[in-house]
């Protein structure tokens, strides 16, 4: 859920909505004027508003611009689990913040600890995603910037997101290559949840992750399509404990309620208790 | 030093104003001021001491921030007031 990096009572209240991550805005949302203030508050809301086990992402201005060293240097001493890349183009782009990072890193001994997640925005950034995918061991993900990305294309965001298509499969593809995660672009209008949800359910079929969101009223659509249902659960605990009762009797294919399950059924059936456990649908002892 | 501005009036934020003086005055606007004034006046002290500055009037507009905000909102101010940054160029 992305949260203006300079509005200290949003920052403050943001993780009492339950979202999975939290991302601390210092680039679009914060005006040029109030970049040095915004940077500051990110920075102290970091050391001191305890966010529990809410995974902690802060969007950093481009390193073209004045703030973006800046930024790193504030974010990764504030201990921040993930930097959000915006408007990544080329591998080299993520090189180059990596190493901002590790000078960072080195100076106050924390060698390894951020992670980067790169935004693409952009045709070129498209062409290159998986060259951005795999240009660092730091990258858990990939993800969409869809404004940006469709002003580029020449063309605007519709309902139905025909012009994102290739752009978000092509996103999808280049994560699973590289074995990392992709996340969708935000949807901002909050008086269309209809169009919100079935933008929801279009991008999970497509392969990804999850959604950026930039309200919390968004978390409960997000989670409705994305957490497994309890008939989708107990399928995939009859396919694990099938697969299992076959490996122990040597046998290589099995069928569970008639249907013939191979490797991909598995994994998708692993994916889901994976996804349960994920939403606290499940607990670890109870997803077998 | 120069008279500089850091925060807004929104709920949960603080707005500082800080100018050139001698000595460290400190002037308090808050609907939380019998309950954490002394606290609010600590931290925005404990950071200007912490930055080295010993001599400013400062007057702080409080709208319940967090004390994580009020060490922000001081910094910032500070540092447009003196120019010094606390960041790498």
């Amino acid at each position: 859920m992305f949260v203006p990096g300079n509005n200290p009572g949003m920052m403050a209240d943001a993780h009492i909505y339950g979202p999975d991550s939290i991302m601390l805005d210092l680039e679009d949302s914060v005006t040029m004027a109030e970049k040095d203030a915004a940077r500051l508050l990110v920075y102290n809301a970091l050391k001191s508003i305890d966010y529990g086990t809410t995974e902690m992402v802060v969007r950093i201005n481009p390193l073209s611009t004045p703030y973006g060293r800046k930024d790193v240097e504030a974010v990764v001493k504030a201990g921040v689990d993930v930097i959000r890349m915006p408007k990544t183009e080329t591998a080299d782009e993520v090189r180059e913040l990596e190493a901002e990072i590790l000078k960072v890193e080195e100076e106050i001994g924390a060698v390894g600890r951020t992670q980067i997640m790169a935004a693409i925005e952009s045709a070129l950034g498209i062409v290159n995603a998986y060259e951005i995918a795999t240009a660092s061991k730091r990258m858990m993900g990939i993800a969409l910037g869809a404004e940006d990305y469709s002003a580029n294309l020449k063309t605007n965001r519709t309902p139905g997101g025909a012009e994102l298509l290739l752009a978000r499969e092509t996103i999808v593809v280049a994560a699973r290559a590289a074995g990392i995660a992709c996340f969708d672009t935000v949807y901002s209008n909050l008086d269309d949840m209809e169009t919100f949800r079935k933008e929801v359910e279009l991008i999970k079929i497509l392969g990804f992750d999850g959604k950026s969101i930039i309200n919390p009223r968004q978390i409960e659509v997000v989670n409705s399509v994305f957490v497994p249902t309890e008939k989708e659960i107990n399928k995939a605990r009859a396919v694990i404990a099938g697969i299992k009762e076959a490996k122990a009797k040597g046998s290589g294919v099995i069928s569970v309620n008639g249907k013939m399950v191979d490797r991909p059924v598995v994994i998708r059936a692993e994916r889901t208790i994976a996804l349960a456990i994920a939403a606290g649908v499940i607990s670890g002892e109870e997803a077998l | 030093m120069k008279e500089a501005t850091a925060g807004t009036l929104e709920s949960g934020d603080i707005l500082i104003q800080i100018a050139p003086s001698k000595g460290l005055e400190i002037e308090l606007q808050s609907s939380v001021e019998a309950q954490f004034g002394r606290q609010i006046r600590e931290v925005i002290g404990e950071t200007l001491t912490g930055l080295g500055i010993k001599d400013a009037y400062v007057r702080a507009v409080d709208k319940g921030a967090l004390d994580c905000t009020i060490r922000a909102r001081v910094t910032a101010a500070a540092v447009r007031a003196t120019g010094k940054d606390v960041w790498k160029d």
